[in-house]
Order: C-alpha cells, then sequence, then structure tokens
C-alpha cells in the first residue's frame, strides 16, 4: 500500500470547541472507556463460574477503593453514552437537526447522566449492596 | 504483470452495495442494548448482596442466564463495532492498523465464548466447584 501524505480526517485540532464536537468525542471516549470495563464484566462472570474464591478476588477487587472509583467511572460513562446514544438514534431518524434544538438536546444529554449517575450511587449506598 | 483480474481490481475498489452493513449493526444493538442494559442496572440494584452464593443463584436462573447471555453478546458486538471505528479512524501505520483490527476481533470472540460457556456452566451446575 502506498503512503500518501495527505491530511487524514479526523482533523481533531482544527475545530473550536463546542457542545457539538465535545459530545461527540466524548461519546466516543465513553464507549471505548466501556469497552474497556466491558472487561470487568466478564470477570464477574467468569469469577462467579471458577468458583468462591475466584470470585471472592474479583469481587475484593471491585469493591476496593480503585475498583469503586473505576465503576464510578464505568457507570457515569455509561449513563452518558446511553443518554447520547438515544440522541444519536433520534438523529438517525432524522429528527433533531435543528441547530439550537441540538445544543439543547446536548446538554440535556449531560444534564440527564449527570443526575442518573448520582442517583444511582445513592440508590446503591441507601441500598447498602457492596 | 499482475495475477489480479482487471474485474478483479475493479471489484476490489470501495465498499458497493455493502456500505450500510456495519452502521446498521451498530445501530441494532444499540437498540438492543436500552433494555438489556437498564434490565442489568436495575437487577444489580435489586440484589441485597454480592457474595458468590447469591450472584451464581441469580445468574443461574434461565431469565438471567439468558439475558445475560444476551447482554454479554450484544455489549461485544457493539464494542467491536464500535472499536473498529476508532482504529480505522486515528491508526494510520498499515501493518498496526490491520494487526488491531485482527486482535480485536479475535480478542472480543475470545472474550464473547469465555463468557457465554461460563453462563451456561453456572446455569448448568452453579459454576466449577473447587
Amino acid at each position: 500500500m502506498s503512503q500518501v501524505n495527505r491530511p487524514l480526517s479526523p482533523h481533531l485540532g482544527v475545530y473550536k470547541w463546542q457542545i457539538s464536537n465535545t459530545l461527540s468525542i466524548l461519546h466516543r471516549l465513553t464507549g471505548v472507556a466501556l469497552s474497556i470495563g466491558a472487561l470487568a464484566l466478564l470477570a464477574w462472570v467468569v469469577g462467579a463460574a471458577l468458583g468462591p474464591q475466584a470470585y471472592e478476588s474479583v469481587r475484593s477487587v471491585l469493591a476496593g477503593p480503585l475498583g469503586m472509583f473505576i465503576l464510578l467511572g464505568f457507570s457515569a460513562s455509561f449513563f452518558y453514552h446511553l443518554a447520547n446514544g438515544i440522541r444519536h438514534l433520534f438523529w438517525d431518524a432524522g429528527y433533531g437537526f435543528d441547530r439550537e434544538f441540538a445544543r439543547l438536546s446536548g446538554w440535556f444529554t449531560v444534564v440527564a447522566a449527570a443526575a442518573v449517575t448520582a442517583l444511582f450511587w445513592v440508590l446503591v449506598v441507601s441500598g447498602g449492596a457492596g | 504483470m499482475s495475477l489480479e483480474s482487471p474485474l478483479g481490481k475493479f471489484l476490489g475498489h470501495g465498499s458497493a452495495r455493502h456500505g450500510t452493513e456495519h452502521w446498521w449493526a451498530q445501530r441494532v444493538t444499540s437498540v438492543a442494548l436500552l433494555p438489556l442494559t437498564l434490565w442489568f442496572v436495575f437487577a444489580l440494584l435489586g440484589m441485597n448482596d454480592f457474595t458468590h452464593a447469591s450472584v451464581v443463584g441469580w445468574m443461574g436462573s434461565p431469565v438471567n442466564s439468558i439475558l445475560l447471555a444476551l447482554l454479554l453478546i450484544a455489549v461485544l458486538y457493539h464494542s467491536q463495532l464500535g472499536l473498529q471505528v476508532v482504529v480505522e479512524d486515528y491508526v494510520h501505520t498499515g501493518w498496526l492498523k490491520v494487526s488491531m483490527l485482527v486482535g480485536l476481533q479475535l480478542a472480543h470472540v475470545a472474550f464473547g465464548v469465555a463468557g457465554l460457556y461460563s453462563i451456561i456452566l453456572i446455569s448448568i451446575s452453579g459454576g466449577m466447584t473447587v
């Protein structure tokens, strides 16, 4: 394959940061984070199948300070990716392209993701699960 | 002198008639993930504790086994499609790009098989007892 030195998209450095492109790249970043985080889900399932000892080592890592920090980031990434993913599905269906509305739905996505993440952890802590 | 025929060269150009499959699969898995991930979030919130016995008991019920398997398949498929695009967009060194794409596909399939086997093992025999 011959390498041609023409600029390749996406040109991340040439855009002014605003809500639209910030949320777009955040969708991608949280997607990558969720892919890595899916390994925790896999470790949880495989650990459970391997027996009590293996499961306990997975559980103790996830329930420890570093594990909880990762799970917090994972849950925030998940709720953001979920909310913005719904926004994307509306675009795919042909709705929500008006510029002002797209800005509004963007901010709504951020606020909703933050609120649901907070609510989730309030429920986890008050439910005593851990 | 090339072993490639003119027709083969021509047919190898571009993604004619096949351009939408990746995009479409990404959307279908995202729609599947809406109910599956929400089910999982509520299931986690509903758990009394995360001991091995209760988690294996929860995973082993027929409905939970099936939904967890579907969740895992949808997550890994969606993850494969997403990470593939990230590599295609940002990795421009030929051999590295191809290695990463192959590695991603193999890893996703391997993780999927490990997860599904674990779920089946748990639902049939409660996992390994050793």
